[in-house]
């Protein structure tokens, strides 16, 4: 009987080890493990710059990074051999963005159509990513405030400053469809502190739609367009097509719009050309960053 | 007699279970410097995930293509984007061994040469490599440092600027601390 036991007993510890042993060797074959390292895979780059070409776009500029821009426009095809197919008239606004952190941007621009000074946030609020989540889309908001310099007319009355100022809200929900596609809308909200007569509203709502196209690995093709609910009479809604070229260190883009402003207020809302007439400007915006904070990867070490 | 056997033989299960050891990370470093031109061309990624088996030697490396961070984040979105591919080849590792892991002590403080070989795949593309390094057993902790260099072209990986801006070989630092 005894014995029996103990053999039993060898017989149940021979397998249990075996069985044991066989379960570790499993475990220790690193190479089949699928090496779970699945962090949040965040989608970047769906568009190539901060703007799709006049609005903003989903992306900001990354932190600590200086985005020093020109954006350029000429005037109207329409206007004939005469004024060179309105390569002789320029309008131009010239701003610097930064990067607070990876979430917030902000940034201050002057314009010398109309005069007026710029400066907005913009704010990642959801993040398209994968892995860990499955979010498909991005969410930011950005807001402006402009001040318009150029001299009214004289009025029978004292302008406060404030009546210089209208601000734009703007709601960005974009996807990166795959790295050949990214869509972008995006409900806006304009204010003006102050219109010309009582029966023009101070609110302005409109839809703006972006869409980028891949035709080469450095070369996107963009599309811009803002539908306005209600409008300002006399003025056309702007679209604008363009190639945004990545050259190393900066972004370059080409485009053709129907647009005088390059701040809100004026290109959304006071666009006068109209594309069907051939009130077409082309334009170019030319980028370049600069690194004034290091991220903290590079702050303490120099590799 | 019987409890002789049994503790004999537990001893013998837990001797067993105890006999292979893996050491692992998740927060290895890796530096990978391309830099072919003026512009400094430097990217790290401090989320390495590194296990090895002290019998074995067997040993891997894991890494997110978009863990690496650069200075600039136009130059780390232009390096997923154009010459990674990241949103395709989303990871790269190394599956290999250390082959003179029994020259290797992990109970004794000291720094060890290792000779490392396996297969680095990189751009979804997998390449024999050879190379060496230094395992580090310094009061039970054990680290692995090492570093080599690719030849960029070798993984497929195409763009304007490799042979010019960007170097034709990246030189890649390891940097990993394990946990016991």
């Amino acid at each position: 009987m005894q014995k029996r036991v103990a053999i039993l007993l060898c017989l149940f510890v021979f397998i249990s080890t075996a069985f044991l042993q066989a379960q570790t060797n499993q475990n220790f074959d690193l190479f089949a493990e699928s090496n779970a390292n699945l962090s949040p895979d965040i989608t970047t780059a769906t568009f190539k710059t901060t703007r799709i070409v006049n609005g903003q776009s989903i992306e900001n500029v990354g932190a600590g990074v200086l985005d020093f821009r020109i954006l350029h426009r000429f005037g109207p095809l329409s206007q004939g051999g005469y004024n060179f197919f309105g390569l002789d008239q320029a309008t131009m606004r010239i701003g610097l963005d930064y990067g607070i952190n990876s979430r917030l941007m902000i940034g201050i621009g002057r314009s010398t159509f109309e005069k007026q000074y710029d400066a907005f946030v913009k704010y990642r609020i959801i993040r398209q990513q994968s892995g860990e989540r499955n979010i498909p889309f991005s969410m930011s908001y950005a807001g402006t405030a402009i001040y318009k310099s150029l001299k009214d007319a004289t009025t029978n009355y004292t302008p406060y400053a404030s009546d210089k100022f209208s601000f734009a809200h703007q709601v960005l929900l974009a996807s990166k469809i795959s790295d050949y596609l990214s869509v972008q809308v995006t409900p806006t909200l304009l204010h003006y502190n102050i219109v010309d007569n009582a029966t023009i509203p101070n609110d302005f709502y409109s839809l703006g739609t972006g869409l980028r196209l891949r035709l080469s690995k450095r070369v996107n093709l963009i599309t811009e367009y803002y539908h306005r609910f209600n409008k300002l009479t006399g003025y056309d809604d702007p679209l604008t097509m363009g190639l945004d070229i990545e050259t190393g260190g900066h972004v370059f883009q080409l485009n053709v719009t129907n647009s005088t402003g390059m701040t809100e207020r004026t290109f959304i809302n006071e666009t006068t050309g109209s594309w069907s007439k051939g009130d077409l400007r082309f334009g170019f915006t030319i980028s370049r960053v600069f690194i004034v904070s290091r991220p903290k990867e590079f702050r303490n070490n120099n590799y | 007699m019987n409890k002789i056997l049994l503790f004999a033989s537990l001893f013998l299960v837990s001797f067993s279970v105890n006999a292979q050891k893996i050491y692992a990370t998740k927060n290895g470093q890796i530096v990978f410097n391309a830099t072919g031109g003026i512009e400094k061309i430097v990217a790290v990624n401090n989320q390495v995930d590194s296990k090895f088996v002290d019998a074995t030697g067997q040993i891997i490396f894991g890494v997110l293509i978009k863990g690496f961070k650069f200075e600039n984040q136009l130059m780390e979105d232009h390096f997923n984007e154009n010459y990674m591919e990241s949103t395709q080849f989303p990871k790269a590792d190394f599956k290999g061994y250390i082959k003179n892991i029994k020259e290797v002590d992990l109970t004794k403080d000291g720094n060890y040469n290792i000779n490392l070989e396996g297969t680095l795949t990189i751009h979804g593309t997998g390449q024999k490599v050879a190379t060496t390094g230094v395992l580090q057993v310094q009061q039970g902790k054990t680290a692995i440092t090492g570093e080599f260099s690719v030849k960029i072209k070798d993984y497929g990986i195409k763009g304007l600027y490799i042979g010019e801006k960007i170097a034709s070989e990246a030189k890649i630092k390891v940097n990993c601390k394990y946990q016991n």
